[in-house]
């Protein structure tokens, strides 16, 4: 289970302190998949980073009683200078995951083939967003967290993608971050909508979907 | 306030596996794998001693005393650079590793502390390896007492380490903490006791120069190579307390850049 108990974040901006997150409460249980809907600007980053514990909250508490990964959407800060094996090495290591055990999997799956032990510098976008999404597959978690997955790749990429997310790990909880309701209704159980700071959370998606709309128009 | 309920073994097992991958994250980033590769971790400490070395050879540093040169430019020009690089490493550390502050268990603290760690093995083992070639050569003394250059080197190595964490946090508040600090670092090396013995001035300066704590930590590491030959001045409660002082002073700003930074 994951808890948020009054989570709030403050932000020093030039102009100030700016509340980014008020008070935010919700709680995932194992296997649960929640979509949070939101406009741009609205904090889903933020509300993103706190659950994953990158970012530290102003006030409030979280409590994590499974494995929770990092934003998926986010491309795998890799050094340049290194190779792709050196990265997933990095990643493996930081995580305490074989590295070797997981090469196989991230090799067939990235399809880099030769370009694995040349460094990443030399990749181009797709390769770069395969090789991301490869080594965060590579390690597993009890909970994954989805900042609006980017639209690199082709389609093939995509499907592979949905397969090994959506369908192998099906059992895992989720909690997905986006402003398209289609996408979070596809693959969510229950919907939130962050909106001015509070979260609002709802039983069925329908609900979450008409409070979203009202709030965009 | 933050709570945590790992319990310290376990997370002083995560820190330590976090730390091992940063570490090698940075060696390969820093040295490559081609040519001779990570050793350059003591290759390149071991330049700089060696070029400080012929230099104060040739302009016969020692100002007329009878101490050997070489073993005076080894201590002196090591001890420099342990504490010295320390701080330079950790400065500005924390911006080109920000995106890394995504996985949850890479802390603010951990980016330094990896980067601290390949300097002081890349000091220590230059200073080791050096002393070992000279005194195979002849060209140098043993050591006369072991015991005092290790506490002189440990000493080092905590101011270092405070400084370095002190720094690396004021760095990332604000870029004027680094230029700052390039200019002090710059005073303070003929102030570090690296180029005199504390013995050689006039009792007047001897207790301002005794106020920076590495002046304590040269002076021991002499006492230590040199024995008798030599006066030391330091005063291993000071030093403590300077370490230790410091290093709290380090651990507060670290964990309040900790709280701040974001990762990007």
């Amino acid at each position: 289970m994951i808890e948020l108990e009054g989570i709030c974040k403050d932000y020093h901006t030039r102009q100030g302190h700016r509340r980014v997150l008020n008070g935010i409460n919700l709680r995932v249980q194992r296997g649960e998949k929640i979509g949070v809907l939101g406009r741009n600007g609205a904090g889903k980053s933020t509300l993103i980073r706190m659950i994953s514990g990158a970012e530290l909250p102003t006030a409030g508490k979280i409590l994590r009683d499974m494995s929770v990964s990092w934003p998926l959407a986010f491309g795998g800060a890799f050094q340049g200078s290194l190779t792709g094996m050196d990265n997933l090495r990095f990643i493996c290591r930081v995580y305490g995951a074989d590295a070797k055990a997981a090469e196989p999997f991230v090799q067939d799956f990235s399809e880099l083939g030769y370009y694995l032990r040349e460094p990443v510098k030399s990749y181009s976008a797709g390769m770069r967003a395969r090789l991301a999404f490869a080594i965060s597959m590579a390690i597993e978690f009890d909970c994954f967290l989805i900042d609006e997955i980017v639209a690199v790749g082709d389609s093939r990429f995509h499907a592979k993608c949905h397969h090994e997310l959506f369908e192998r790990r099906r059992d895992r909880s989720l909690i997905i971050v986006s402003h398209d309701p289609g996408y979070i209704r596809e693959h969510c159980d229950h919907a939130a909508v962050l909106s001015q700071g509070n979260l609002h959370t709802f039983d069925h998606i329908d609900e979450a979907y008409a409070f979203y709309q009202e709030s965009v128009s | 306030m933050m709570h945590h309920d790992t319990p310290l073994l376990r997370s002083l097992q995560i820190q330590m596996r976090v730390v091992g991958a940063l570490l090698m994250r940075e060696i390969l980033t820093r040295y490559g794998r081609h040519n001779v590769g990570f050793l350059w971790i003591f290759f390149e400490p071991m330049m700089f001693t060696l070029g400080v070395l012929a230099l104060w050879t040739a302009t016969k540093a020692t100002h007329g005393s009878s101490l050997p040169i070489t073993s005076f430019a080894v201590t002196g020009y090591s001890s420099v650079l342990l504490w010295r690089n320390c701080a330079n490493r950790c400065a500005l550390a924390i911006e080109p590793n920000q995106a890394l502050l995504f996985h949850r268990n890479v802390r603010v603290i951990d980016l330094f502390l990896a980067r601290m760690l390949l300097e002081i093995a890349g000091a220590t083992m230059s200073f080791i390896f050096l002393t070992v070639l000279f005194v195979t050569l002849g060209l140098m003394q043993p050591p006369q007492n072991i015991t005092l250059v290790m506490g002189g080197w440990a000493h080092l190595t905590a101011f270092g380490c405070a400084l370095g964490f002190i720094i690396g946090a004021l760095s990332e508040r604000s870029e004027t903490a680094d230029r700052i600090w390039h200019t002090i670092a710059y005073l303070l090396f003929p102030m570090s006791g690296a180029v005199f013995m504390v013995d050689w001035l006039p009792e007047k300066f001897q207790r301002i120069v005794l106020i920076l704590p590495m002046v304590h930590g040269t002076e021991m590491l002499r006492g230590g190579y040199f024995g008798s030959m030599v006066k030391a001045h330091y005063d291993i409660g000071y030093m403590m307390t300077c370490d230790l002082l410091l290093m709290l002073i380090g651990l507060y700003l670290v964990r309040e850049a900790g709280m701040r930074v974001e990762p990007q």
